[in-house]
């Protein structure tokens, strides 16, 4: 096939059968068709796959024209093997559990978080398996995008740290950044680059190996640094008890006196912080030659600076100014680092949800059930064809649409239309958005306002005279979710009393001090503060340092704001 | 905290920090610039500097050939420009080979770096223009006044005032004039962002100036690379290596002393210089060998001034990698790409069992033009370049990499997106078998590529290769890789250098070098040789010849299949 799709080079059938009988003879159990510029023309995709069915492979096919139909043949063909790699085992998987459920009497339809942040139907995920990739992660920014529109924030930074990674997620006008990039098991841990690409549709955000496991380690150069090793759950930190003697970014909380050793995991998992002492002592203190508490601090500075310094790049690529954002953080470690990584981020306000310990999970029951169908036209705006685009964007109308209507044929679905697009002869497309219904000659001057509108926003400034050209287009369908309830701002003020104080290190006065520990199930709506505190829950704990005021919203949120 | 001395922490904070500031700087270049060059492949480099002009920081984002032009130029500017008339907003330019980056494309933007009223140091960034008029990106200049607009260190930038008489002139002499204009903006918002996130730094860290952190960060680099060179065994190593040159071979030599903790590269009875523009300026040279020492001995030591004090490269003037103005210099990449390799040559005798064998080198860069002229007029007027890579040498316990740049790091071209901004067609883009040179582990494999116009139109190539006369040798018994090869479908073969006619009708077949093997290829598990057959990197014949290793039809099934 050419680049406008005619064909160059007939498909030779007669060496068909020859490889139908190389899948025989292997027992190969799925097969990935990929051919070039199959995005303009999948004719010859489908011809090699209804032959292969014909001669009775009884493989699992996918075809790089349906996974990834889009420009850029090593990206589409990586994403055409991956889907066809996981697909087997994801089909037994899923039909097993299908039937399962089904037998113990769930009779609810199921459905599957994707990585783009929507749910999708149990066909569809067995068809496009390489779509689940990373979901769990893009259930928490759900989460904060949901919470993000009923607390009226339209500039939000998500920051979910767990046990072995961090991750951060920017979120405007209630929308999650959204990519097409994805790469899966990096070689070289977190290293850009270094995993094998894949375009699907992803919630873009960075993920740092930055996490309450973390193993900090003082390097040649006499460097303290923190992972990306991480001693996991199990040996786990050292104060786990369990074996692990390296020190962790979790052991440093614990000498600090952020977290509450009797208390930790609502108290089930007493804390061993003489463990702790001596890994970190070992580790990072002797070979620093400083004292152990400060060795701590160290760790939790230097932790909180990595991911810092992550955040700040992701935000120059994004053309955010991350000091006009507030930030919500979960997962387990997230409350007891936000407020510090704020503070290095020149962040005003934090929220700390209810339940944060288990954001993501919350995310999926709050997701719709959204389809995007990306498919690659080329056209330059100088020479813009509306009937070619109509073509598509129908086309992927159709495709996007029925999928999701599948879910539940009476839902109001919604369709969301952008374009991928770039100045001729750049490298970086941007997504803009393109006008619903049937596309004139006239809307050349939107789509360019929309296009500079864009690129002014990221890159503060446009260039003039210098044409525009499309790649791809992209539809998304999605249920229309019931409209949220905004949460008062309006609660009266009300004291709190701490259940305790603590010992605890201030950054700001580098030294330990005695600070009020809050039992947060305990504080009712309304309920104020100031820093320094601790604010302890089930789950979790927020440190709250003396740059920080809080309060308890009307539905439970912790509401930190810079004093 | 102003004024109290950092502790050991807080410095270890701060130089991270620094590197993530110049790192920010690197990557909104990356996302603004026009050339496909520096998007694609991060040709392109950001610093910190102190008041003295010693490089403090260098981005991680980068190609090697940055490493030691950047960490000098800064010097030049200051003997230009008096600091005591600079200015917080002025900001210099300069494309000089020997005080920038090696050719004329590189431009360098220094910016003084003021906190609090007080200059404190400077920010630097570098990246490669498309095109500064004079014969094009090419070898074919008899001077560098031939290869383009040469700019001498001057202001561009004069208290906030852009020389917008310096901008017209630029304009005038580049064939892409907006290309150029959008860099050179892109260069100057880099800049500015790191002037001003390191201003913003010392605020947040509490300190005036950056002259005790600058005298951390050189010394402690220093000191460890001092270590690391110590661990080597003191010595004298020579190495020399023939390669294709432009008209005649070039013997690139190398003697190379390792003594007190500290590594000299002399390379004294090297080639003279070229007629034609494959002259290295010495920064350039010195920039490639040094990469090599890096990579090979203190891999982990972040670059500036202290981490490559330790390693000097020294050469006599006039040799080809000492050329003095105004010799041509516009491809000094093709040599200087090929240094690494001498520096392995002397480091293998020093350290057995820690380099690789030779491998490829030079990026198989093809810039092709056509619809300019002669019988080519009336066709589609296009510039493109393709890039594409050899295999790298087999590393002493693993096979090389296939099509994969070394040294440099650049990504391949995708024939998908040549064929939508070109009037190309790919005929054919796959691994070549029996590339790899055999060896215990094999040399990583070259690529078959086959292409015409898919106008039937003549196109110009502009050749600037190697390693077509002189493959990339073995290592411990391992084998030469494959040769590369430029060959046209009448048997025509075309030179390694300079500008030569695909003419209409004709396919041009390129062949990229493979890299060499190393150790005995008897030494090879059969079982790997059986997969390499299998998987069609080396065929039955091959196996047989260079392995000792009969393959039965039957065991080759799958490749044969396959085909």
């Amino acid at each position: 096939m050419d680049v406008h799709g005619n064909v160059l080079i007939p498909l030779d059938h007669d060496s068909l059968q020859d490889l139908a009988d190389v899948i025989a003879a292997q027992n190969i159990s799925a097969v990935a068709i990929g051919l070039l510029h199959a995005y303009a023309n999948p004719a010859h995709e489908r011809a090699i796959r209804d032959a292969l069915l014909a001669s009775g492979c009884t493989v699992e096919i996918t075809l790089s024209s349906d996974v990834c139909p889009e420009v850029r043949e090593y990206e589409r063909i990586m994403t055409t093997v991956c889907n066809a790699y996981v697909q087997p085992l994801m089909a037994r998987y899923l039909r097993a559990l299908e039937t399962t459920l089904a037998d113990n009497g769930y009779s609810c339809p199921l459905y599957l978080m994707t990585s783009g942040g929507g749910m999708t139907t149990l066909e569809s995920a067995i068809r496009y398996p390489i779509r689940l990739v990373e979901s769990g992660p893009s259930g928490g920014a759900v989460l904060a995008s949901r919470l993000a529109e009923r607390l009226q924030e339209q500039r939000v930074v998500s920051f979910d740290m767990g046990g072995t990674t961090a991750k951060i997620c920017l979120i405007q006008d209630y929308q999650p950044q959204t990519a097409r990039n994805f790469e899966i098991a990096r070689a070289a841990r977190f290293q850009k680059g270094s995993g094998m690409p894949v375009r699907i549709p992803v919630i873009e955000m960075i993920e740092i190996g930055a996490g309450g496991g973390s193993i900090a380690h003082v390097d040649g150069m006499g460097q303290l640094r923190i992972g990306p090793e991480s001693a996991g759950s199990v040996p786990g930190a050292a104060c786990y008890g369990k074996g692990g003697t390296k020190p962790t970014v979790t052991d440093a909380n614990l000498l600090l006196g952020r977290i509450n050793p009797s208390t930790f995991a609502e108290g089930k998992m007493p804390l061993d912080v003489p463990a702790a002492e001596t890994a970190i002592a070992a580790d990072v203190a002797a070979p620093l030659a400083v004292s152990g508490l400060e060795a701590a601090f160290g760790v939790t500075e230097m932790v909180e600076e990595n991911m810092a310094n992550a955040a700040r790049i992701h935000s120059v690529e994004h053309g955010a100014d991350l000091s006009t954002f507030t930030m919500i953080a979960f997962g387990g470690g997230g409350p007891l680092h936000a407020v510090r990584l704020a503070e290095k981020l020149g962040v005003q306000k934090v929220i700390v949800p209810a339940n944060s310990g288990v954001g993501s999970a919350v995310g999926f029951l709050q997701a719709p059930v959204a389809y995007e169908v990306v498919r690659s036209r080329y056209m330059t705006l100088d020479q813009f064809d509306p009937d070619a685009a109509n073509q598509v964007i129908g086309a992927i109308s159709d495709e996007a649409h029925s999928i999701v209507s599948g879910s539940d044929p009476n839902a109001e679905i919604s369709l969301t239309c952008t374009a991928y697009m770039r100045y001729v002869g750049q490298g970086h497309e941007i997504q803009v958005p393109i006008p619903a219904g049937t596309l004139t000659a006239q809307d050349t001057a939107t789509i360019k306002a929309s296009y500079e509108a864009a690129y002014g926003c990221l890159y503060g400034r446009t260039i003039p005279q210098r044409d525009i050209e499309i790649l791809s287009w992209s539809m998304v369908a999605a249920t229309v979710l019931p409209a949220l309830d905004i949460i008062p701002n309006d609660t009266p003020a009300k004291g709190c009393d701490p259940i305790e104080t603590r010992t605890v290190f201030v950054p700001s006065q580098k030294a330990q001090t005695d600070i009020p520990v809050y039992w947060r199930p305990d504080m009712p709506a309304g309920a104020e503060f100031t820093g320094p505190a601790l604010v302890a829950e089930p789950q979790t704990t927020t440190f709250v340092t003396d740059g920080f005021k809080g309060r308890i919203d009307a539905d439970a949120n912790l509401i930190l704001e810079r004093i | 905290m102003t004024g109290t001395p950092l502790s050991e922490i807080e410095k270890q904070i701060l130089w991270n920090r620094l590197i993530a500031i110049v790192e920010e700087q690197a990557q909104t270049l990356m996302r603004t610039a026009f050339n496909p060059i520096v998007r694609e492949s991060g040709d392109l480099s950001a610093g910190l500097f102190d008041l003295q002009g010693r490089m403090i920081a260098q981005a991680v984002t980068g190609t090697p050939g940055h490493v030691n032009t950047m960490a000098e130029s800064v010097r030049y500017f200051l003997e230009a420009f008096s600091p005591d008339d600079m200015h917080p907003e002025d900001i210099y330019l300069t494309n000089d080979p020997w005080k920038a980056a090696g050719h004329l494309n590189d431009f360098m933007l220094v910016r003084p770096c003021f906190h609090k009223g007080k200059l404190i140091g400077y920010t630097s960034c570098t990246s490669h223009l498309a095109d500064l008029g004079g014969l094009g990106f090419g070898p074919d200049g008899s001077d560098v006044l031939d290869e383009g607009l040469f700019v001498p260190i001057l202001k561009l930038v004069d208290a906030g005032k852009l020389d917008q008489t310096f901008m017209t002139l630029l304009k005038a002499n580049s064939r892409v004039p907006i290309e150029v204009e959008g860099d050179t903006y892109a260069l100057i918002a880099c800049v500015e962002c790191g002037s001003r996130r390191t201003s913003e730094c010392l605020d947040d860290i509490g300190i005036d100036d950056l002259e005790d952190i600058a005298d951390y960060i050189i010394d402690t680099s220093r000191s460890r690379t001092n270590d690391l060179v110590r661990a080597l065994p003191d010595g004298v190593y020579d190495n020399q290596m023939r390669v294709d040159g432009y008209d005649e071979p070039l013997d690139l030599v190398a003697r190379m002393t390792i003594a007190d903790g500290e590594i000299t590269v002399d390379f004294t009875g090297t080639s003279g210089l070229s007629r034609k523009g494959i002259n290295c300026p010495l920064n350039y040279a010195s920039a490639y060998s040094c990469f090599a020492l890096k990579c090979a001995v203190a891999p982990d030591i972040p670059n500036n001034e202290g981490s490559l004090q330790p390693l000097r490269i020294q050469a006599p003037e006039n040799t080809i990698v000492n050329a003095q103005y105004p010799v041509p210099v516009a491809m000094r990449h093709v040599v200087g790409q090929l240094l690494p390799d001498v520096v392995f040559g002397c480091l293998h005798q020093a350290i057995p069992g820690r380099v690789p064998a030779e491998g490829a080198c030079c990026l198989w860069d093809l810039p092709l033009r056509g619809g300019y002229s002669g019988d080519g007029l009336g066709k589609t007027k296009f510039a493109t370049e393709l890039v594409h890579n050899g295999g790298t040498g087999a590393r002493p316990t693993k096979d090389g990499f296939s099509a994969t740049a070394f040294p440099s790091g650049v990504m391949g071209s995708l024939v998908e997106i040549t064929e939508s901004v070109s009037p190309l067609i790919i005929w054919k883009r796959e691994l070549r078998p029996d590339s790899g040179g055999p060896g215990k582990y094999r040399g990583g494999l070259g690529q078959i590529l086959e292409l015409s116009s898919s106008e039937d139109a003549p196109i110009s190539l502009f050749a600037a290769l190697d390693r077509i006369n002189h493959p990339p040798r073995g290592r411990e018994g391992g084998h030469a890789g494959a040769a590369g090869v430029l060959q046209l479908s009448n048997g025509d073969r075309f030179h390694p250098k300079g500008e030569q006619i695909i003419p209409a009708g004709e396919r041009l077949t390129v062949l990229t070098p493979g890299g060499a093997g190393y150790g005995a290829p008897e030494e090879r598990h059969p079982q790997d040789v059986l997969r390499d057959v299998q998987t069609g990197l080396v065929s039955v014949e091959a196996a047989e010849r260079d392995y000792g290793v009969t393959i039965t039809s039957a065991d080759a099934r799958m490749s044969e299949g396959a085909k």
